[in-house]
């Protein structure tokens, strides 16, 4: 199912007794998610992600703006003739219930010609239940249950009525590390099965980055920028999605163009042709240096760490903007230093300019 | 050294201790005792305070007097009627007042109300609601009236009449405490499991049967073994209604059996008034027994 | 475009669906709201009726056009309400502060200090909270009678300055007060008692003042214990002395009168309620049960 966000707006009432002005959740949203895509919504706490979840569940009405299903328009419909699916970021199972009644529960609200039977029921419990792969605690309780089988019982409660549409809130935060990269596989794997439409809420790129098809970066209620995981890497559109994709995250400096070059304090460290002179902020990913003995870019080394198969050199630079610069580099090198100074080569793509008035992207 | 200092001050919590133990001594566990001593004391007479013998003598005599078993007609009556409707209502009217927003606070102050009147008081203001006189034949017959009945005197009229008035007072009286239980337990349902239940379609009924009422059983179950036992302790209500000659209003309940037999025209017979407040006891007690060992089976904790 | 009708339809219906129950829940409510004002209102209504008018009203009226108050001037003078009102406030006062003593001496040494037996004689106290007063107090009236306790303050009070569901509120209020307080107090070389009244106390103060308040309404509407004890109209407390008007006061007919009484006797609870309201359902949903 083709899901579409037309200008979708949603506007709280201040709380706030001295700024009556409303507070803007989500700004203007528009976005058309192909059918059958994972897609992750990205931002920190309080962007706007969870109220777009709500808005396209119902759960929420938006303040103006619409929502397609296809070709129907469901943005006044309540959310259960939506056809949608939701798993909670705390799962909300029953605790009353045992797993199979959890599960259940859903098809026994079907009512006139949608109703189905008994063993119609049952067998369709225990295809979501073999699908998410915990067919053998069918008759547990939810406190019986690990954080990681509450999930599955959860993401199972969501498929078992065949939703159209898949949502899912923050739904691996409250896993362990392991568990998390184990179940965000499993979201993968359960959505290629199905191929359901499924949009997903998460704070942690890492987890959008690995998984979605397309990620929306949020920020303030407002879209950053939408794409395919890698483009939006390697392509930020502004200085907050560059800091916000990417771990070890990028490295952000002072900078300014002077006569078709990139500076970096006093070091010339690109060539950039046909950009207005002006002073700027460098993102540089930790992938983008290249340790050369007769670097364009002088850093002081403060320590290098091994990890497997990278190294990572750190160092300081009066005009970075992070505490230390952080850069990755292959075993292969070996880091000479002399006296205490690194020096790096910059590889162009990996290098991005960003206004220092609008924080948008300077492209070169 | 260790030794001296534990020693000092388990002194210390002891005397820190004396005055709740001394009053506690007198007045909760002597008497307690006591009582069963009096119970089984045959022919005390409280004037010289010497008895003829033990035995269960005043037990059969309260088991077999009229008033008593009027007494506990009247109490499993009122028990049985008050404490489904209340808590049935109360929950009724819970599940309203979590549903709605404007004029909440104000709602739940009204119905607080009733908690913080004196029961005597107010309870002369609902005698004389529902009381037929020589001059007038009261507001309640007003209403009755208007939809074409005729009039009935609740106070010294029918013993139907007069069971109602009292079951009717009694719910109004505990009301306040039942609301404001159950709709904290209402609010302290996580959200999301209404959101998940809406999400699925789960119509408004079913929400409730199936995940309201399990979540709040436990409270429910208080309010039922908290209102059963207070419901057979039930006195001041009825002595406000009907007076303080309950036997002859045929409306006396155990607790006013005790004390009648205790004190005033009637009184002067402690040894039957401890035999009707063990029985009136063990009654409760079996009572709350047989509930809890129900909600243990029905509870969802 | 069939779906579109069929939408469009689904979002009617749920819509007047939600503003159909919410009316309904709303006429509920008010009904009910009703129910529980209507008393109030009406005692008012009779209190300020004269005693003529009241009596000459075969249907009652709903409203006064000539509202009067010698009702409450007759209720003052021709009984001794305003002895009443005093005993009960002498009594509600004095009950409550010792009971404040004894308990908060016994919680802190539950909660505080070591001493043999202490598990044991707690669990004992637990037990003890499942004793209903109607078990114990024939012994009582007995023991105050035998002490010749009738009709005076001390055979009022004594035995319900007692309170082992208090104490046990208290004690687990007083446990939630970190142990390092307790150290560092002892430390500097506070006392015991010292540290109970400067620091114990004033961290514990809203559930010692909603045990307060709690203790006095229960102490203004006790009736029972008051009625056997006492049988002098100068030890009366309000719930008999509006029984004692009731049965011999202005004669059983002036009813205006005793309606005006009603409402002295109700109006001070009523106002303590509506200044400590968020305090009161606390303290009562923690622990209060009438009856």
């Amino acid at each position: 199912m083709e899901v579409i966000l037309q200008n979708l707006t949603k506007k709280f009432p201040s709380r706030d007794r001295k700024n009556r002005e409303d507070v803007v959740a989500v700004s203007d949203f528009s976005f058309k998610i192909p059918d059958g895509e994972l897609i992750g919504l990205l931002g920190p706490s309080g962007c706007g992600k969870s109220t777009t979840l709500n808005l396209i569940s119902g759960l929420q009405k938006p303040t103006s703006g619409k929502i397609f299903f296809g070709e129907d328009d469901v943005t006044d419909l309540p959310p259960e003739n939506r056809g949608i699916g939701l798993v909670f970021q705390n799962y909300a199972l029953y605790p009353h219930l045992t797993v199979k009644q959890n599960i259940l529960f859903p098809l026994q609200n079907l009512k006139g010609k949608d109703k189905i039977s008994k063993t119609e029921m049952l067998e369709k419990a225990y295809k979501a239940a073999k699908l998410v792969q915990i067919d053998e605690l069918m008759e547990r309780k939810p406190d019986q249950l690990s954080g990681g089988q509450q999930q599955r019982v959860a993401i199972a409660r969501a498929l078992v009525k065949m939703p159209r549409v898949l949502l899912l809130d923050e739904p691996l935060s409250n896993l362990d590390a392991r568990l998390r990269l184990q179940t965000r596989e499993e979201i993968r794997r359960i959505q290629r099965e199905t191929k359901i439409t499924t949009i997903f809420v998460t704070h942690d790129q890492e987890e959008a980055m690995s998984i979605s098809d397309r990620i929306v970066v949020m920020k303030d209620g407002v879209v950053h920028q939408i794409g395919k995981p890698q483009d939006v890497y390697d392509d930020p559109t502004n200085l907050f999605v560059a800091k916000f994709l990417g771990t070890p995250p990028i490295n952000v400096f002072n900078g300014k163009i002077k006569d078709n070059r990139l500076y970096i304090g006093e070091d010339a460290v690109l060539e950039v042709k046909g950009v207005p002179e002006q002073e700027v902020y460098v993102g540089i990913r930790p992938e983008g240096f290249l340790l050369q003995e007769e670097g364009s870019l002088c850093c002081k080394l403060s320590g290098v760490e091994v990890m497997g198969r990278d190294v990572s050199v750190v160092s300081t630079n009066a005009a970075s903007l992070n505490p230390t610069i952080r850069a990755i580099i292959g075993t292969e090198n070996n880091v000479n230093t002399r006296e205490g100074i690194v020096s790096f080569n910059l590889i162009p793509h990996k290098v991005f300019l960003f206004s220092k008035e609008s924080e948008e992207r300077i492209y070169f | 050294m260790m030794r001296k200092k534990l020693k000092s001050s388990s002194i210390k919590g002891w005397l820190y201790l004396l005055p709740a133990l001394l009053f506690l001594g007198i007045f909760m566990v002597y008497p307690l005792i006591d009582v069963f001593v009096y119970s089984f004391e045959e022919g005390y007479n409280s004037a010289s305070q010497t008895y003829f013998g033990v035995g269960s003598y005043n037990y059969s005599y309260v088991l077999h007097d009229p008033y008593f078993l009027q007494a506990v007609k009247n109490t499993f009556l009122l028990v049985i009627i008050t404490v489904p409707l209340s808590t049935g209502i109360a929950l009724l009217i819970s599940v309203g007042l979590n549903s709605i927003k404007p004029l909440r606070n104000l709602f739940q102050t009204v119905y607080f109300l009733p908690y913080v009147t004196n029961t005597l008081a107010v309870g002369l203001v609902f005698m004389i609601l529902f009381k037929k006189t020589a001059y007038s034949d009261g507001f309640i017959n007003l209403i009755i009236n208007w939809f074409g009945g005729s009039s009935i005197d609740f106070i010294e009229g029918p013993y139907w009449a007069k069971m109602f008035v009292l079951c009717f007072y009694t719910i109004w009286v505990v009301m306040p405490f039942k609301i404001l239980i159950l709709t904290s337990a209402l609010a302290s349902v996580n959200q999301e499991y209404y959101n998940a239940a809406k999400v699925d379609g789960t119509s408004k009924f079913r929400t409730f049967m199936r995940i309201t009422l399990p979540m709040i059983s436990p409270m429910i179950f208080y309010l039922i073994i908290t209102g059963f036992i207070g419901a057979f302790k039930a006195y001041s209500d009825v002595v406000a209604l009907f007076g303080t000659n309950l036997n002859a209003a045929e409306m006396n309940t155990i607790v006013g059996y005790v004390y009648d037999m205790l004190y005033g025209d009637s009184g002067g017979y402690p040894s039957y008034a401890s035999a009707a407040a063990i029985l009136l006891f063990a009654i409760v007690l079996t009572i709350t027994c047989i509930n809890l060992l129900i909600s243990k089976k029905n509870v969802h904790y | 475009m069939d779906n579109k009708m069929n939408y469009d339809k689904i979002e009617k219906t749920a819509r007047v669906r939600k503003r159909v129950i919410s009316t309904i829940t709303y006429v509920l409510l008010a009904f009910w709201a009703v129910v529980v004002l209507f008393p109030f209102y009406w005692m008012i209504l009779t209190s300020v009726k004269s005693y003529g008018e009241y009596n000459s009203e075969y249907i009652p009226k709903f409203f006064t056009l000539s509202p009067t108050l010698q009702n409450y001037m007759d209720a003052f003078t021709t009984v001794p309400l305003g002895k009443y009102l005093a005993n009960t406030v002498l009594f509600a006062v004095l009950t409550t502060a010792i009971m404040l003593v004894v308990i908060t001496l016994a919680a802190f040494a539950f909660a505080r200090l070591d001493f043999k037996g202490k598990n044991v004689l707690f669990v004992i106290f637990l037990s003890l909270m499942m004793i209903p007063n109607e078990l114990v107090i024939i012994t009582n009236f007995v023991t105050i009678t035998n002490l010749d306790m009738r009709n005076t303050f001390s055979g009022l009070i004594l035995p319900s300055v007692m309170s082992v569901f208090y104490v046990y509120l208290l004690k687990e209020n007083f446990e939630q007060i970190p142990d390092s307080l307790y150290y560092a107090a002892k430390v500097d070389g506070t006392s015991d008692l010292k540290y109970l009244l400067k620091v114990m106390i004033p961290i514990s103060k809203p559930t010692l003042i909603t045990i307060t308040i709690l203790k006095v309404i229960e102490c203004w509407n006790s009736y029972v214990w008051p009625r056997l004890i006492t049988d002098d109209e100068s030890y009366y407390l309000v719930s008999n002395g509006i029984q004692e008007i009731r049965e011999n006061g202005f004669g059983r007919e002036n009813i205006p009168a005793m309606m005006a009484a009603v409402v002295v006797i109700s109006v001070p609870l009523i106002v303590l309620f509506l200044i400590f309201r968020r305090k009161v359902m606390e303290g009562v949903s923690r622990g209060g049960t009438k009856g």
